[in-house]
């Protein structure tokens, strides 16, 4: 828990654009040594964000992924009883030391952690409406207690915790107040010129040029189930590219509209792909 | 310090805390931001404000409170100046800091929008055009007290519209992300677990009774998981003057969908009759009789329905009064073999509750229905949820 640590900075990766808004919610973060809580459109790099953070300040990441099955001890510890019983069995010595049998969790690993450590709670939202609550003093004090073999266990240097949701559930109140947040916004134009630069540093640029115009057209579409969203448009072009597929193709020749080549890359949801044949079809037959 | 923003918003119904407040004194205090007043937007809002719905109401406030703040003389001294001027203190003399305090708040923007049409390229130093470095007032990194960050890396021909009044999370203040959200928080209510199916699960506390039972030979017990055991059958009305409330109906509908894991959905027009169907576009073929449903699902199931109840009363009460086809018995007597079947039952409707008085189809409905009409809002939903789990 010593604040005289060096003061670290995250100013985006090479392989990561971060907005300056970003920047200073992951700073601030750091600094502060409290809990990020990060929403956004899925796609939007929520979860590689931590994995970009823990590189960039030479970290470890620990990382712990949430399911509706997953409750909020998991990450502090395990008792494992069935193996200890079994063993008791077997005679095995081991069985009269019982912290042979508590196996730790993320949360635990990072709190003995020699050097800080970077935690990615994912898609806390997955889970029980209850395990945010379980977890207030374990990320406020960042200690716990294990009644199994009676020790406190504290946090040698406070880890920087990343939390990511998907607005499945509302998160309550207490929770919140205890971390920072930060909304990621979908990328405007420039900022997506960028990301794709980082990606594809060869992509042409006339090819990039029309893709990218097709794409926040069809984000435009209104009634789409699912927005195509960064990761998409970045597989498209992958495609685009492995197709060798020219940039005249993606252009509207003579006025005539036509589907985007590999449209399926982009529009996941059927019900999205007919709706957006028919519009198609709508606008050609009014020509 | 920073008292009467922290209120502000308060009084503009944001849900900041005390704590919060405290976290972003020593966020300040720790330099996490520089000195722009973006910089103090953003993290004023990470500090904050936790709910992405809830940025367009923080963009408003804040516009309000600084802009506010510069307009009444006295009070333009106690905010962000202060800690501006704080950080100003390092790199500027006081003749100079004197200098650039003449320049008002009012007079700053007029210079800046000026200097924007002036501006036509990108521009580095010096002290008058905007750009990075320099002690011109707007641009990354100068260090004029009230400096105005514009923009991000390149300051060049961007239009420098302060952020909080693009208010570019107008759209995510809509109540569709947030309604959807809302509804499923409402449908949890209806939560009943349960323990059936294949025994999956280590049954911990079974296993060592049974052990110790078995004289320390180990025994294990398995039970199956427990989950919500719900069960929903939905009916829908569609078409007519449903139509109006497509949006609301196909959010509860989603919310539904994800929410419980036995749900069987029909749909109808206006009443039930003898038959119902599933999929809109083959209604006129594949219909499913309404007996065979009630015969198909047992009384367990809760009975949901949604729809505007407003239609001629001829519709509900009198045979051959549908508009679409012959019916042999009046929509009445289906309703109520229905009801009859499932003794948890509600109907919600998307009508505002005012209006039911004046429709006497929506009266005849709830008669039926025995009151157990609700409005399809928020809390018409919670009433709803509450009296479909009560014992029946």
């Amino acid at each position: 828990m010593s604040r005289s640590q060096p003061q670290l900075r995250f100013e985006g990766s090479k392989d990561y654009i971060a907005t300056p808004d970003l920047m200073l919610a992951v700073n601030a973060a750091i600094n502060l040594q409290r809990p990020l809580l990060i929403k956004g459109e899925p796609g939007t790099g929520k979860t590689m964000l931590a994995e970009e953070v823990a590189a960039a300040l030479g970290l470890p990441l620990l990382q712990w992924h949430v399911k509706s099955t997953t409750k909020a001890q998991q990450g502090l510890y395990e008792y494992d009883a069935v193996s200890r019983l079994r063993d008791s069995q077997l005679g095995d010595d081991r069985v009269r030391n019982i912290s042979n049998y508590i196996v730790k969790g993320v949360l635990w690993q990072a709190f003995e952690a020699e050097q800080p450590t970077v935690v990615l709670i994912d898609e806390i939202d997955k889970a029980d409406i209850e395990f945010p609550n379980d977890l207030l003093r374990e990320l406020d004090r960042m200690e716990f207690h294990v009644y199994e073999t009676r020790e406190l266990v504290r946090a040698r240097h406070r880890p920087i915790v990343f939390i990511t949701s998907n607005n499945e559930k509302e998160l309550p109140d207490a929770f919140l107040r205890r971390c920072f947040f930060h909304y990621i916004r979908f990328p405007d134009k420039e900022t997506m010129q960028r990301i794709v630069d980082v990606h594809f540093p060869g992509i042409r640029q006339a090819l990039l040029n029309e893709a990218l115009e097709v794409f926040f057209g069809l984000r435009d579409v209104p009634g789409l189930k699912k927005k195509p969203s960064t990761s998409e448009l970045i597989d498209w072009l992958k495609l685009l590219v492995a197709e060798e597929i020219p940039a005249e193709a993606l252009h509207s020749k003579d006025g005539k509209v036509s589907m985007p080549p590999l449209a399926g890359a982009l529009l996941k949801n059927e019900q999205d792909m007919h709706l957006f044949e028919r519009l198609v079809f709508m606008a050609r037959n009014n020509r | 310090m920073l008292i009467d923003f922290f209120l502000h918003l308060k009084a503009r119904k944001l849900p900041v805390s005390t704590r919060e407040y405290l976290n972003l004194l020593d966020g300040l205090r720790q330099h996490v931001c520089g000195q722009s007043l973006e910089e103090f937007y953003y993290w004023s809002r990470i500090c904050l404000i936790k709910d992405e719905s809830l940025y367009d109401r923080y963009d408003q406030a804040f516009g309000e409170y600084f802009k506010g703040v510069t307009e009444l003389p006295g009070l333009a001294q106690e905010l962000p100046e202060e800690w501006l001027k704080a950080a100003a203190r390092k790199y500027l003399s006081p003749e100079e800091q004197a200098r650039l305090e003449k320049l008002g708040w009012d007079k700053l923007m007029e210079t800046l929008r000026q200097r924007l049409e002036e501006q036509k390229e990108r521009h580095q130093g010096g002290s008058k055009w905007i750009g990075t470095g320099g002690s011109s007032p707007f641009g990354n990194n100068g260090t004029h007290p009230e400096g105005i960050r514009i923009g991000g890396d390149s300051a060049g021909n961007r239009s420098a519209v302060k952020v909080w009044e693009q208010r570019e999370f107008r759209n995510l203040d809509d109540q569709v992300q947030l309604g959807t959200r809302n509804i499923k928080v409402a449908l949890r209510r209806l939560r009943r677990f349960a323990r059936d199916g294949a025994a999956q699960e280590l049954d911990l506390d079974g296993t060592i009774a049974a052990t110790a039972r078995n004289a320390g030979w180990l025994d294990l017990m398995m039970r199956p998981e427990r989950h919500n055991s719900v069960k929903v059958l939905l009916f829908l009305d569609v078409g007519g003057s449903m139509d109006d409330h497509v949006k609301v109906c196909e959010e509860l509908f989603s919310a539904c969908r994800s929410e419980f894991k036995h749900l069987e959905y029909f749909y109808f027009h206006n009443c039930v009759y003898e038959s119902v169907w599933r999929d809109s576009r083959r209604r006129h073929s594949e219909r499913t009789a309404l007996a065979d449903v009630i015969h198909r699902y047992g009384p367990d199931y809760k009975l949901i329905f949604v729809g505007d109840a407003t239609m001629s009363p001829y519709e509900i009460m009198h045979p051959h009064g549908s508009i679409e086809h012959m019916n042999a018995e009046p929509g009445a007597a289906w309703l109520r073999r229905l009801l009859d079947a499932y003794p948890a039952a509600a109907w919600l409707n998307p009508e505002p509750e005012r209006l039911w008085e004046y429709r006497q189809s929506i009266g005849l409905i709830r008669q039926l229905v025995a009151e157990r009409m609700y409005p399809m809002t928020l809390d018409g939903l919670t009433r709803a949820m509450r009296a479909l789990s009560r014992k029946h």
